[in-house]
């Protein structure tokens, strides 16, 4: 798939169709991989990378590169679903961008690798179902499936909402059952636990805002947690009160445009498992109001943005089961 | 030569919280660490480092300076600082070790932060030789021994236990009193652990990092270089690397009005930030590129050309584990060097 | 944490009130002389849909122990939609905060139009009492702005 992705992106480089193409570069130990920007065909071959560590999400690039010209950006379906919100949004000029939908067997999580006690990496291998993982202190072999991020786990789709051509072939929405399997386990702990368990999780919070600034949904200009005078200490995880409403606002500034992409979560350097907050969100939106998917297709409005006269009353959160 | 067996670690943590709070690296998830208040029973991580700093114990991310009570026409001011304890850090490895010194730098050159010295003061340092080191690093490079740690008390890990050993006048007080926790050996067994440790260090694929390239007077060499806007092109902007940093040790100073008075504080800052920079006048830096250059031409260039030659970098590798873009220091230093030779 | 002189714990309750509905029967209610606790401090916005759910947070950072938002009924909206908006956001709020564990007896929403002076009354009595009994704020405060 990496040869053919490259291959592509210098004939449409060649052809004029694109001045620039944004993929990934390769790093120092195989799973250290930066979102890149590509201009010439010469630094394609040298450094473009395409394997299991390429986790970033790079629609969020294409705000700032389709202003500046035509842009090839290859998405991953969860990138797809990202990028199309974005389009709905009228974030990212349509015009200005190539996108070439490749397909994903899921992420590994080099951090999930290094919780089996494996340093010194030096090098990574894909052998089949699972990777070979050379380290100064030996080689180890771990499966793929125990190492892949949890986001991928329980991915939501395979198919690409928004593509101008395919590379591989489309895949199909696949079932959501587990992917709420994290949220059904709080509701049913009561009030206490979850206090208990979110305290926990919140106080590791370092406030370093890579959550906010990775989301391809957080788009704004100038963030409300930037604005000195709102009161809000943007840089301190001052109080427990500062973790709270930094992650309550940060997560419901993105209800009904969260693709659930998983990226807050997995850029946490402390891992807080902030998915937990959006999947909250979207579950609650497809039980109240319907089954929505944000970045399914860019009219559908918002949720928020929309209503109906037989909405449920804000006591619906009082008569439910626990307490 | 001093030896402490594994078995009477949880006993040596119990005589020592005897006279001062002991924090040592807890795991608190498999292999990812943090610094906890130690109580008899706690485990101490096996883990190489804690994914947060040492640098909190002294520099805290977030402290109060000062507090203004406002009642009816008076205002009345507050020192919030209370008599700061005795404390010992244990499980420094040197990298963290040789950050506090970088940081000593900042702080403790006049003006003095007495907020700073206060707790410099009453922190014993106590270090640990690493065994397994990882790919990301480097501090060898900045000239480290992580086999001689350095720190108040030395700790030289070997299989069944470690070799103390005092490295300043405070370390030997604290230990004089705790003499019959240890063992008597004779030193061989620990030079065969530092060499074992500077052996490995020698494999890690980050051994042949060089710094010739960089140090003071380098500004106009490097500050305009055009490999800068390639580098930061994916950079997020946010404040993981700074954060994680042992010696970053920019910070803001705000008031936070509680509706009853006011509460100086400070708290971590990040150049990584769009309004590190924000002055009345405006902004210096306007894109992420200023920014990025910024963090590491204060690291390699501006910080040597301040404190005689030496770097403000120890090369934990906090930054490359965590910068979700995995762009960091190393990168900056092999493409900025490799950039020079063919020029 | 306020008390009254039999040592009992005096909640600090904010009620949003929007200005064409809740505002007014809140006016109605004092011209009626009907009473309602006077630890309720109302907040005036113009349409319920102006609050943002930091400004619910907020009301709990700087010392409330329940928040209360009052709106126009469903269809009554003087912006014609503006309270529509407002149930979904604030059932979304609700639930959020009860999913971190956070009482969810502290939150209300109640419709009250501008005839409503009795009903304003009583559910401010109701959400006082209820508040008194759940107790001081602890979950969602901070602590820089304890007293």
């Amino acid at each position: 798939m990496q040869e053919m992705m490259k291959k592509r992106a210098m004939e449409l480089l060649a052809d004029g169709t694109v001045t620039r193409v944004i993929g990934w570069r390769r790093g120092e130990f195989s799973y250290d991989i930066s979102p890149a920007v590509f201009e010439d065909a010469a630094q394609i071959e040298r450094d473009f990378v395409w394997d299991a560590f390429c986790g970033a999400n790079v629609s969020k690039y294409l705000i700032r590169e389709s202003a500046k010209g035509r842009v090839l950006a290859f998405l991953k379906p969860c990138d797809a679903f990202s990028m199309n919100q974005l389009l709905a949004e009228h974030r990212v000029k349509r015009e200005n961008v190539y996108l070439i939908g490749i397909p994903c067997a899921g992420k590994a999580d080099i951090d999930r690798i290094k919780a089996r006690g494996i340093d010194g990496v030096t090098g990574i291998e894909e052998d089949g179902e699972a990777f070979v993982v050379h380290t100064i202190y030996g080689d180890e072999r771990v499966g793929r499936a125990d190492v892949l991020a949890e986001r991928c786990l329980v991915c939501k789709s395979k198919r690409h909402p928004v593509y101008d051509e395919l590379l591989g072939e489309e895949g199909e929405d696949l079932p959501d059952d587990a992917r709420f399997a994290g949220v059904e386990k709080l509701e049913a702990m009561t009030a206490e636990e979850r206090f208990a368990f979110w305290r926990g999780e919140l106080s590791k919070c370092i406030r370093c805002n890579a959550c906010r600034n990775v989301c391809p949904a957080c788009t704004c200009e100038n963030c409300v947690f930037d604005n000195p005078d709102s009161g809000i200490s943007q840089k301190a995880a001052a109080d427990p009160f500062e973790e709270n409403m930094y992650h309550i606002i940060r997560a419901f500034h993105v209800a009904g445009r969260c693709t659930d992409c998983g990226e807050c979560s997995r850029v946490c350097p402390e891992h807080i498992p902030l998915h937990l907050l959006n999947r909250k969100f979207i579950k609650d939106i497809d039980e109240l109001y319907g089954t929505y998917r944000a970045g399914e297709d860019d009219e559908t409005k918002n949720p928020l943005t929309s209503f109906t006269e037989g909405d449920a009353e804000p006591a619906v959160v009082r008569k439910r089961g626990r307490a | 030569m001093l030896f402490l067996k594994s078995a009477d670690l949880e006993r040596f943590l119990a005589a020592a919280s005897e006279t001062r709070t002991v924090y040592v690296p807890v795991d608190v998830e498999p292999k990812k660490s943090a610094y906890r208040k130690w109580t008899p029973g706690t485990a101490v991580s096996k883990g190489l480092k804690t994914t947060r700093s040492a640098k909190d114990f002294f520099f805290p991310q977030t402290e109060d300076l000062v507090g203004f009570r406002i009642e009816n026409k008076k205002i009345q001011i507050l020192d919030p600082r209370g008599e700061e304890e005795d404390f010992a850090v244990f499980g420094v490895r040197a990298c963290d070790a040789r950050s506090f010194g970088i940081l000593d730098k900042v702080f403790l050159s006049e003006p003095v932060d007495t907020y700073y010295e206060n707790r410099r003061a009453h922190g014993l340092i106590l270090t640990m030789t690493c065994r397994r080191p990882a790919e990301t690093c480097f501090c060898t490079a900045f000239g480290i021994d992580p086999a001689s740690p350095g720190g108040d008390v030395a700790f030289t890990e070997t299989a069944d236990g470690w070799y103390v050993e005092a490295v300043t006048e405070r370390g030997r007080d604290f230990l004089a009193p705790l003499g019959d926790l240890f063992e008597d050996r004779d030193g061989s067994g620990a030079e065969a652990a530092k060499e074992e440790t500077r052996a490995i260090m020698k494999r890690l694929p980050l051994a042949d990092l060089q710094t010739d390239a960089f140090g003071g007077g380098k500004t106009k060499e490097f500050f305009d270089r055009p490999e800068w806007a390639s580098l930061s092109e994916a950079c997020i902007g946010c404040g993981t690397c700074t954060f994680v940093c042992p010696t970053c040790q920019c910070y803001d100073i705000r008031d936070y009005d509680t509706g009853h008075g006011v509460k100086r504080f400070r708290c971590w800052d990040s150049c990584m930030y769009s309004d590190f920079t924000k002055m009345a006048g405006g902004n210096p830096r306007l894109t992420q590129k200023e920014r990025f250059r910024q963090r590491f031409m204060h690291k390699l260039v501006y910080f040597p050309e301040n404190n005689g030659g030496e770097f403000g970098c120890v090369g934990c590798g906090r930054c490359l584990a965590s910068c979700p873009i995995h762009m960091n220091i190393v990168k900056v230093m092999k493409t900025l060097s490799e950039g020079q030779d063919e020029s | 944490m306020q008390v009254n002189e039999t040592g009992a714990f005096v909640p600090t309750v904010v009620a949003f009130c929007c200005n064409w509905c809740s505002y007014a029967g809140a006016d109605l209610s004092g011209t009626n002389r009907l009473q309602y606790p006077s630890n309720i401090k109302i907040i005036r916005v113009p349409c319920s849909c102006r609050v943002n759910p930091m400004f619910i947070l907020r009301a709990f950072q700087r010392g409330a122990d329940g928040v209360i938002l009052c709106g126009c009924h469903p269809g009554d909206c003087h912006y014609t939609t503006g309270n529509y908006y407002t149930r979904r956001r604030m059932t979304l709020l609700f639930s959020m905060l009860d999913y971190l564990g956070i009482e969810r007896e502290r939150t209300r929403v109640e419709w009250v139009s501008a005839a409503e002076g009795q009903k304003f009354a009583e559910t401010m009595k109701s959400f006082a009492a209820e508040i008194a009994a759940l107790g001081p704020n602890r979950r969602l405060e901070d602590l820089r702005c304890r007293k």
